[in-house]
């Protein structure tokens, strides 16, 4: 089976949990055989892992003629992809887009990012879609969040084939409810399009019929899914400490609680001493929770990292005595397997997809900073309870694969393809 | 000729309330007295009372051609006096007919069977104190904890005079051997064991309102037939129940209650006979050992004892409570003793089970947490708080045995003092007779206090042995 698949976020260049759970997803799928994935991203970096998945880079993709020799093409995005793609691309441009600022290419360029002109670099990506839709056989679209469903509409119009889209978060998890309402019609024009519509959790699902007025029957929940982490980042050395370490690891935004993390700090350090609190990551809000840890009186035992990129992530996840995620809402939410996967025991929000799957870890409600304080203390201070979530966490994670969604949306695909 | 013997057993725990760890040493009220109350009352509105309503009507029908055993804990009783006393007649009169065996128990529903002989002694003591003084029986028959049982543990009972005991007749735990049958303990042949039938009572426990059962429904006459037609040597069926069987988890519109009203009329033409325990194993000889070297119980599909041992949040629940056993037995604080009671029904490790499919939600459908981790961490920061209290009775430094020599010390020295006090009084009284014939200058008596000083330097000198 062919699918063109829609994306925005690759690893090892990563912003948010969209690019781990597209990889993870895109891996998991073709671990079960038989799948042919073309997965297109607005720009390659050239360090992305090939061999389960053929990329393609908007940015690479001709939208104009350019009368261009092969070596050169070689010599110039070479390393991106094969230059015959760039010439089969060509042969499909569909409209004369030299309005439009290109490069010596006749391609759009990309920032890959979350720019302030995002919207203009969407409905850029649908125009490259178009191209590549007509270049690419496939038998089912798939599209990857609300900034890639015009592509995947645009895609679906060109070939007629189905398309699904897969919402890895809407615009009310990102704005607690104050919707930008640009964002929530193209979301809407997305579902409304889509033959399918899979989500990442039950949560979201809800969400989808709620907020937006799907059928039932045209959403399906496909739980995200962990990859195993390799052996070197399981085995990073733990520092040797009297103190426990709680960690918080994520943007500093309003959509993952942080200040509910250092309420819930005040209260465990107004009662035990020997905790340590790390607020790993940044965003909006960073300087607003600094300013509250020092009101607090905790700035002393509270500490803020900045963002952690790469291996810094899994050395802070070692260096922790528990992981605490308290999301006010969260789609779905991977941090918490991987943190589970180091053998971390985690709190996690009720509010948080992740909850749905997982058992070992303990849940509250993101707003009930008393019952946040007393899981970090008994965690902290009573062993039987941090060695259970430990061995068990580790446990439960080895059973939470990619290889499984990738079935189910295999499944999926087979279903949307038979109903055409 | 067949023997049945009822089993009805009545426990409730006193559930914890919601207690985060910044209560720690500040509030030591550690019960959720709204749930408590909510649903013992609910329990009795709903089963207790209408089936002992059901019972005594059933008595007064057959007069002796009925009778039952009851099993209820200390925590019950407790909770029944305390929010539904009116049952409690009904339980009086119940033992009033004379048709009724109330079996011996611990009284806090424990686990200190498997943990600490001691306290387990203790606490089935102060449970049969208890039902004499209510209903005016001393308890014959021993049944522990969900039927906890194994071979110490019948060295343990025996010990206390126990002659008869219930426990699991589980075919897995039997094998080949029929629960029908009364057998002796292999390591204390002076006790006789009776086994429960998991088979019969579960038909009735948790197949009787089962529509796909291909049983159903089930009457009154096909169930004594089923008795009834037993091979011809197996001679005493236990049928052991949950009282809240009746009418809570066998709604009353299931028809249950005229099931049970209706048994004895069908015994009695097929020649099934009601008795009591006691009765059962004076009528019938043991046919067999029965050696049970790992403990069993009546809970889970294992009818091991992993529903409160199982992993090792328990362990350390239980292990953490145990460890202050002796200390507490040593102190005399009413409100701590009586906590120490309370924290050691096996429920609040119940709760902590982490195990998954059918047993979990066993567990979980009576558990009032929403996760094992929650049962755990709220459990462990009120045992935290209790400890901090038995710990201000006496600090830590001092051992355990040096502590029980103080202590006794301490309370010899009432009996001391009035000991001295007699002297002083006859030596008094020789100097004032003395002193009638010499003029001898007056002895002052000595106040109450002060021969208290000697004891006291006694201890201070003890403690200084210790550093």
């Amino acid at each position: 089976m062919k699918a063109l698949m829609f994306g925005w976020e690759f690893p090892p260049h990563i912003l948010g949990g969209l690019g781990t759970a597209s990889y993870g997803l895109t891996k998991g799928m073709h671990a079960n055989g038989n799948m042919d994935i073309t997965f297109v991203i607005p720009k390659p970096w050239g360090d992305e892992e090939k061999g389960f998945a053929n990329i393609i880079g908007a940015c690479n993709t001709p939208v104009a003629w350019r009368d261009v020799s092969w070596d050169y093409v070689q010599s110039r995005i070479g390393k991106f992809m094969d230059p015959q793609l760039y010439f089969d691309l060509r042969d499909h441009i569909y409209a004369d887009f030299n309005y439009m600022k290109l490069n010596d290419l006749g391609c759009i360029e990309f920032s890959g990012r979350y720019p302030d002109n995002i919207l203009e670099e969407i409905n850029n990506y649908s125009i490259v879609a178009g191209v590549i839709a007509r270049t690419v056989p496939c038998d089912v679209i798939h599209s990857h969040d609300w900034l890639t469903y015009p592509a995947g509409i645009h895609a679906k119009n060109v070939t007629g084939k189905p398309l699904v889209i897969h919402v890895h978060a809407t615009d009310f998890d990102r704005s607690r409810g104050n919707v930008n309402p640009t964002v929530f019609a193209i979301e809407k024009d997305g579902m409304n399009n889509a033959d399918h519509i899979i989500t990442v959790s039950d949560l979201t699902r809800r969400t989808v019929i709620e907020k937006y007025g799907i059928s039932p029957d045209k959403v399906t929940t496909v739980h995200n899914a962990v990859i195993p982490l390799s052996d070197d980042l399981l085995n990073l050395p733990r520092r040797d400490k009297k103190e426990k370490v709680v960690t918080f690891l994520g943007r500093i935004t309003m959509q993952k609680g942080p200040e509910y993390f250092v309420e819930a700090a005040a209260k465990v350090l107004n009662k035990s001493k020997n905790v340590r609190f790390v607020m790993a990551g940044s965003g909006d809000m960073m300087e607003a929770m600094i300013k509250l840890a020092a009101k607090r009186g905790i700035a002393d035992r509270f500490h803020f990292t900045g963002f952690l990129k790469g291996k810094e992530v899994y050395e802070m996840l070692a260096d922790s005595d528990v992981y605490i995620m308290p999301s006010v809402s969260e789609p779905f939410g991977i941090s918490p397997l991987e943190a589970m996967e180091m053998g971390v025991p985690s709190i996690i929000s009720k509010q948080s997809g992740c909850a749905e799957i997982l058992h070992n870890v303990i849940k509250t409600d993101y707003w009930d900073i008393d019952a946040m304080a007393d899981a970090i203390h008994a965690i902290t201070s009573y062993p039987a309870l941090y060695h259970q979530l430990r061995n068990d966490g580790i446990e439960e994670i080895k059973g939470i694969t990619w290889e499984k969604a990738g079935r189910k949306v295999i499944d999926i695909y087979e279903k949307v393809i038979g109903n055409m | 000729m067949k023997n049945v013997c009822f089993y009805f057993k009545i426990h409730q725990p006193f559930r914890l309330k919601r207690y985060r760890f910044f209560a720690i040493g500040n509030s030591n009220y550690y019960f959720d007295d709204f749930a408590n109350d909510d649903i013992i009352t609910r329990l009795v509105e709903q089963s207790y009372s209408p089936m002992v309503d059901t019972l005594l009507d059933i008595i007064k029908e057959n007069g002796k051609g009925f009778k039952c055993a009851i099993s209820i804990t200390g925590t019950a009783i407790e909770q029944i006096e305390l929010y539904a006393p009116e049952f409690n007649e009904k339980l009086r009169k119940l033992a009033d007919t004379g048709c009724v065996e109330f079996l011996s128990e611990t009284y806090s529903h424990s686990l200190a069977s498997l943990e600490d002989p001691e306290e387990f002694m203790r606490d089935v003591k102060m449970h049969d104190t208890l039902i004499k003084r209510l209903y005016g029986q001393t308890p014959k028959v021993f049944t522990n904890t969900e039927l906890i049982y194994d071979d110490d543990i019948a060295l343990l009972i025996s010990s206390m005079g126990f002659k008869t005991a219930l426990t699991e007749g589980a075919k897995h735990i039997l094998g080949w051997k029929s629960p029908n049958y009364v057998y002796k303990a292999a390591s204390a042949p002076g006790l006789k064991l009776l086994l429960t039938n998991d088979k019969l009572s579960e038909d009735i426990s948790r197949r009787f309102a089962r529509t796909d059962w291909d049983e159903y429904p089930l009457t009154a006459d096909k169930y004594v037939d089923w008795i009834a037609s037993l091979p011809e040597e197996e001679q005493v069926v236990n049928l052991y129940f949950s009282m809240d069987t009746f009418g809570s988890f066998l709604p009353k519109d299931t028809g249950i209650f005229d099931f049970m009203r209706a048994l004895p009329r069908f015994a009695k033409e097929r020649g099934v006979v009601f008795t009591t325990p006691s009765e059962a194993v004076a009528k019938l000889k043991p046919v067999g050992e029965l050696a049970i070297p790992y403990p069993i119980s009546g809970t889970d599909e294992a009818r091991d004892v992993s529903a409160w041992k199982g992993n090792d949040l328990q362990r350390e629940a239980l292990n953490k409570l145990y460890s202050v056993s002796e200390r507490v037995s040593l102190c005399s604080d009413r409100r701590l003793k009586q906590d120490w009671e309370y924290l050691q029904s096996s429920d609040h490790f119940y709760y902590m089970s982490t195990k998954n499919l059918a047993d979990g939600a066993a567990h979980s459908s009576f558990s009032p947490y929403d996760s094992p981790f929650s049962a755990f961490t709220n459990y462990m920061n009120v045992l935290a708080d209790f400890l901090v209290r038995v710990q201000e009775q006496f600090p830590e430094a001092i051992e355990n045995e040096e502590l029980n020599s103080l202590l006794l010390t301490i309370r010899n020295q009432a009996a001391e003092i009035d000991e001295l006090n007699k002297e002083v009084k006859t030596l008094r009284n020789n100097i004032l007779n003395a002193d009638d014939s010499n003029n001898l200058p007056e002895v002052k008596e000595p106040e109450d206090g002060k021969p208290a000083s000697r004891p006291a330097r006694q201890r201070k000198t003890a403690a200084a042995k210790k550093k």
